[in-house]
């Protein structure tokens, strides 16, 4: 169901050769979690940091925005023209109603954005990022994804990945250098 | 609900403390047990310890029950090429003379069906089970869903 866009991404050769679009070349249209419309063209001229989670994930995605939230912390005033972004590979159960709560708990400089399944598959295949639903006992359900972080320049170039668990050393100055 | 979970714990001291106590069960420590908030109870709340075995034979963690949630299951958190999956893990090896971490981004426990959503300041009751040491229950903090982790004075890195 969400597998279409996801499976054609997996089959791909390999991640690391395939690098994101310019942002300015993307053809998604999501939703944000105050339940405003957001197209990539809207994020010209700033730069962007987007990773790729979902909300019923316990572990990776609470570490990841935790660990964002450190580096805003440390970047300060110099990230607020920084668009930070979550982009849900659960559209199903993550609602922006969802999201809304969710991003709460974290710096208030990171939006949450779902939308339709074929949206969010368009934004992974732009992202060059993979999803997929693994099924559990009892009706759950949980999701493999890309764990990067993606930065973009300002006139929307693919800047950096930051890894899962990369040290904020390393990860706040390949921040700051997309800032300028 | 909150008084359930407080019963549970069998305790009355400090919530802020728990997590810093040290529980030992033959050669085992067990430390520094902490969760995060949840939003509601339908997600699956998180569970993170740390192990130290001083003795000469190898353990392993084979399973964790709790008042708090109706089905608790160990995971590894595995990041291969870039993508992050969970997988179930049937035991968590705790070698001789070595210490095994419960922590963000490795393995975790992942607590299905949360008989409620944890609050932060709540605490509740773990009780793990070791292949040879047998059970042991320590007390479980709740933390933040941002917090990287307890607050001990002697909580090293």
């Amino acid at each position: 169901m969400l597998g279409v866009g996801a499976y054609r991404t997996r089959n791909r050769p390999a991640l690391s050769e395939v690098l994101p679009l310019p942002i300015g070349e993307m053809s998604w249209a999501l939703t944000d979690h105050r339940d405003q419309s957001v197209r990539p063209t809207d994020w010209a001229g700033h730069p962007v940091m987007v990773f790729f989670g979902f909300t019923w994930c316990p572990d990776v995605c609470p570490t990841t925005l935790s660990d964002i939230s450190l580096w805003l912390e440390d970047l300060g005033a110099d990230a607020n023209r920084l668009i930070v972004a979550l982009i849900s590979v659960d559209p199903e159960r993550d609602t922006p109603a969802v999201l809304a709560d969710y991003v709460s708990s974290f710096d208030p400089r990171i939006i949450g954005l779902t939308g339709p399944a074929d949206e969010v598959a368009k934004a992974a295949a732009d992202f060059r990022v993979t999803y997929r639903r693994v099924d559990k006992d009892g009706g759950d359900y949980t999701m493999d994804h890309t764990a990067g972080v993606f930065l973009f320049h300002p006139d929307g170039r693919f800047a950096s990945i930051i890894d899962f668990h990369e040290d904020r050393r390393f990860a706040v100055p390949k921040i700051r250098r997309t800032l300028s | 609900m909150k008084h359930f979970l407080l019963a549970a714990s069998l305790t009355l001291s400090a919530p802020a403390a728990m997590a810093c106590e040290t529980v030992t069960i033959g050669d085992l420590t067990v430390e520094h047990a902490w969760s995060k908030a949840t939003i509601g109870a339908g997600r699956p709340g998180v569970f993170y310890v740390e192990i130290t075995n001083t003795g000469s034979t190898d353990d392993a963690l084979v399973g964790i029950a709790t008042p708090a949630a109706g089905m608790p299951m160990l995971h590894e958190t595995v990041v291969q090429d870039g993508i992050a999956s969970m997988p179930h893990a049937m035991s968590i090896p705790v070698p001789a003379g070595q210490s095994v971490q419960l922590s963000p981004g490795g393995y975790h426990g992942m607590l299905m069906g949360l008989t409620t959503a944890l609050k932060e300041g709540d605490s509740f009751s773990v009780t793990l089970t070791f292949e040879k040491a047998g059970e042991v229950t320590v007390n479980v903090d709740v933390l933040s869903l941002r917090a990287e982790g307890p607050d001990c004075a002697d909580a090293g890195q």
